[in-house]
């Protein structure tokens, strides 16, 4: 694979785990919903976002592969990758508690997602370009689907209302890492591949803050800001949730069905 | 509003859905979904009934809306055209080469 001039193969490498792992692992979390979501009609709803995420996820990890140039395909980096391996931030591989949780972080990262995907589509490495294109469109959906949520979640009774508010509070410290830019993304940034992830966060504040105050909610002072899984430092929670992802695939190496 | 109370399977209003599979063509019964309002019942619709591009329109219609003939009715309304051979239109010879969409 051609790589975009004055960009390093590692640090390619690199950015587009993060990409795609942040996808995979939302993807994840959220098909754990499936069986459990509060009604039908939103068990299929979630079950689709899930597999959208993975999708996207495939299709980042599948480039990553190419890029690393190692043989490695979507499913090895996907299921022979231990956590301290993995690039996602940490605001995906929290548990996924309950429904209040669930989508209070769902919608945040479709803010995020559909600003930085926007973004994205202007990359000049034209592969990832592509498939940020694709992934636009879906998340279009998803950020409806999730606005439209906290607007009920918020709005509905005093218990939806509180328990959407606990799910923000909790999570709030995970939101910078979003956000946060290192020597790797700084490169790439200025090579014109990457986006610069920070340039997101005043339109992000202002969109959630708009969503938030509509609902009925607060948007939580900020707290000591928690980092460290675009790098690979996990919480304890990811480990135990990539053992039960990857526990088909090790068990039964190059099986399909 | 009256709720159905002998069955209570949900707090909210069920929606009868419409789906349009292309432009042009009529928009078809495709089944219902629960939903809190208008919009809900919309994205409820999109993900149980066009989630694998079935549908280029979507109509939601609160089940309640709906006025429907009765089963008593079936006797009345439906039976007297089966006799009347008249109002079927098909004493006329129609040229082979005419396609009918």
């Amino acid at each position: 694979m051609k790589l975009p001039s004055g960009v390093s193969r590692a640090q390619l490498f690199e950015y587009l785990l993060r990409l795609g792992d942040e996808r995979l692992v939302l993807g994840h979390r959220l098909s754990e919903r499936c069986g459990h979501a509060p009604i039908l009609e939103e068990d299929l709803a979630l079950a689709n976002l899930a597999l959208d995420l993975l999708g996207q996820a495939e299709a980042l990890l599948e480039l990553a592969g190419q890029v690393e140039d190692a043989g490695r395909d979507a499913d090895a980096l996907a299921y022979f990758r231990d956590a301290i391996d993995f690039r996602n931030p940490l605001l995906v591989e929290l548990p996924r508690g309950d429904f209040g949780f669930t989508m209070a972080r769902q919608f945040l990262l479709d803010v995020y997602s559909h600003l930085h995907y926007t973004q994205l589509c202007e990359s000049r490495f034209q592969p990832l370009a592509d498939r940020a294109a694709k992934a636009l469109q879906e998340i279009r959906y998803h950020l409806r689907h999730s606005r439209q949520w906290m607007l009920r979640l918020g709005g509905g009774t005093d218990e939806s209302n509180a328990r959407a508010q606990r799910a923000l509070d909790e999570m709030w410290r995970f939101t910078d890492e979003l956000f946060a830019v290192d020597g790797v993304e700084a490169e790439l940034a200025g090579a014109g591949v990457a986006v610069n992830r920070s340039s997101l966060r005043p339109d992000w504040d202002s969109q959630v803050a708009e969503v938030l105050e509509e609902a009925g909610l607060r948007v939580p002072s900020d707290e000591h800001a928690v980092e460290g899984g675009l790098q690979g430092r996990h919480t304890e929670h990811l480990g135990h949730m990539l053992a039960e992802m990857q526990i088909l695939a090790r068990s039964h190496p190059g099986a399909s069905w | 509003m009256t709720h159905d109370t002998s069955s209570p399977d949900t707090q909210w209003p069920l929606w009868e859905v419409f789906v349009q599979p292309k432009s042009g063509a009529p928009h078809e019964h495709a089944g219902s979904v629960h939903a809190p309002d208008a919009e809900m019942a919309l994205q409820n619709a999109r993900d149980v009934y066009a989630r694998r591009g079935e549908a280029v329109s979507l109509w939601v219609v609160k089940a309640e809306q709906i006025v429907a003939s009765s089963p008593e009715d079936r006797g009345p309304f439906f039976d007297p055209a089966r006799d009347k051979v008249y109002r079927h239109p098909s004493f006329y010879r129609v040229d082979r080469s005419l396609k009918f969409e």
